[in-house]
């Protein structure tokens, strides 16, 4: 978070742009109503405040080298992400953040790069994704893996055509189902691991989607060879006071607000398959 | 070493593969050629045959009554279908489709069961390659089924 701020005091933002990107999910282009955004990592979040119905944590989804603008893709899954997705451009809402930990993105050049999203999962990565295409000469090779439910669940449908006509990336997108008029993959995300090249001894892979869905990819990539102080995982829990105080996200030991979303595997692999936890 | 032999312990899924073995193999073994749209086949038939896949695709299949056919597995070059020669009644439960232009070895399942109960070595062989398969593909069948990205799937 800006240091100097009041973690606790949203601040007002217009809606400037609103995409339907799927039958459930919206991507709002907000702009500060006074003063620049602060910067963010890829990886982050906001508390996006609906005035009257409530607060709730949104990943950013878009391109942090992007001027003065936050993108946040949001499903329509309640009260106050419903009413997120209904806005329309014109419309203000309360913002607080950026909150939480970031993608290894620097950290990891000189490595190859394997990124992993299932569903919306693909939301948080994207602006991960926008920094290794960036400055894709400091990454060795680049596999970008999606796998979602059906054809028409697809995100950024648009931009998965472009990345795929680059040469320099492996993207590969799969979904659970589909009818005989789909020719791509049909099959789960895990298993696209075992068709990308990258060495093993050298690779960072960074992970978001269902917790199910990471820890299937996470068993995949360790069987790889991948060692599991390599792997990050975005984790959600309840966040709501953004900056580890209030105890909703706790999450073993950790606050997933403050100490995550971004983990790295090896040091939640215990408590993820807590049932209690 | 003939061409074919050589083609199917060129496979991923035979990597390694003991020469000798490797000659059994072949030996039930045929070079296929489905263009797409060509089902390689339907659920319900005898399943006398498995292949491995060098090149193309193919979607696996299941018609729900009265409704358009469901693609639940593509598999592709590298990959094996069909597992259904393994366990009795040796029928397939799905149809498997070229979604393009797809070559194959087909391995004669009659023939290769024949060799592995006459030795054993081989039978073993066989299932320590295919018992991993069955069991990846029953693990990705538990995290289809549990339908992850439908609306519990609040990332964002």
């Amino acid at each position: 978070m800006t240091t100097g701020m009041d973690p606790f005091i949203p601040h007002t933002y217009r809606v400037d742009r609103v995409r339907r990107e799927t039958r459930d999910v919206t991507t709002l282009e907000l702009a500060p109503m006074t003063g620049e955004r602060p910067a963010f990592q890829p990886g982050q979040f906001n508390m996006l405040y609906v005035f009257g119905i409530g607060e709730v944590a949104i990943s950013m989804s878009g391109d942090p080298a992007h001027a003065n603008s936050y993108v946040h893709t949001v499903r329509n899954v309640g009260a106050v992400s419903g009413a997120i997705a209904a806005l329309q451009a014109g419309a203000m809402l309360g913002l607080r953040g950026p909150f939480g930990t970031a993608w290894p993105a620097e950290a990891a050049a000189g490595n190859d790069i394997v990124i992993v999203a299932g569903g919306l999962g693909l939301a948080p990565l994207r602006p991960a994704i926008y920094h290794v295409l960036a400055h894709r000469e400091r990454y060795g090779r680049v596999a970008i893996l999606y796998g979602t439910r059906s054809p028409r669940d697809i995100l950024y449908h648009g931009e998965i055509e472009r990345w795929r006509r680059r040469l320099d990336v492996d993207i590969a997108v799969t979904v659970d189902h589909a009818d005989p008029t789909w020719h791509g993959n049909v099959g789960v995300v895990p298993k696209l691991i075992q068709r990308i090249d990258f060495d093993p001894r050298n690779t960072v892979a960074m992970i978001c989607g269902p917790e199910v869905m990471m820890r299937f990819t996470a068993t995949a990539l360790l069987g790889a060879g991948l060692s599991s102080d390599c792997i990050y995982l975005s984790m959600e829990r309840n966040m709501k006071c953004g900056i580890g105080l209030c105890g909703h996200c706790q999450f073993g030991p950790y606050f997933v607000c403050k100490d995550g979303p971004v983990m790295r595997y090896d040091r939640i692999a215990d408590i993820l398959v807590v049932r209690e936890i | 070493m003939e061409g074919l032999e050589r083609i199917v312990l060129a496979h991923p899924f035979f990597a390694g593969l003991e020469a000798e073995l490797g000659q059994l193999v072949s030996g039930c073994a045929r070079n296929l050629r489905f263009d797409s749209g060509k089902y390689l086949f339907h659920e319900g038939d005898a399943a006398n045959e498995f292949y491995l896949i060098r090149q193309g695709s193919v979607a696996l299949e299941i018609l729900p009554p009265g409704q358009p056919a469901v693609v639940f597995a593509t598999e592709r070059e590298g990959d094996i279908v069909g597992t259904s020669w393994l366990v009795p009644p040796y029928r397939w439960r799905f149809d498997a489709r070229a979604v393009e232009l797809t070559r194959a070895i087909g391995i004669d399942a009659r023939c290769l069961r024949d060799k592995c109960e006459a030795d054993h070595h081989l039978g073993y062989e066989m299932m320590k390659r295919f018992l991993p398969v069955v069991v990846q593909r029953l693990d990705e069948a538990r995290l289809q089924i549990l339908d992850v990205y439908g609306k519990q799937d609040k990332r964002s």
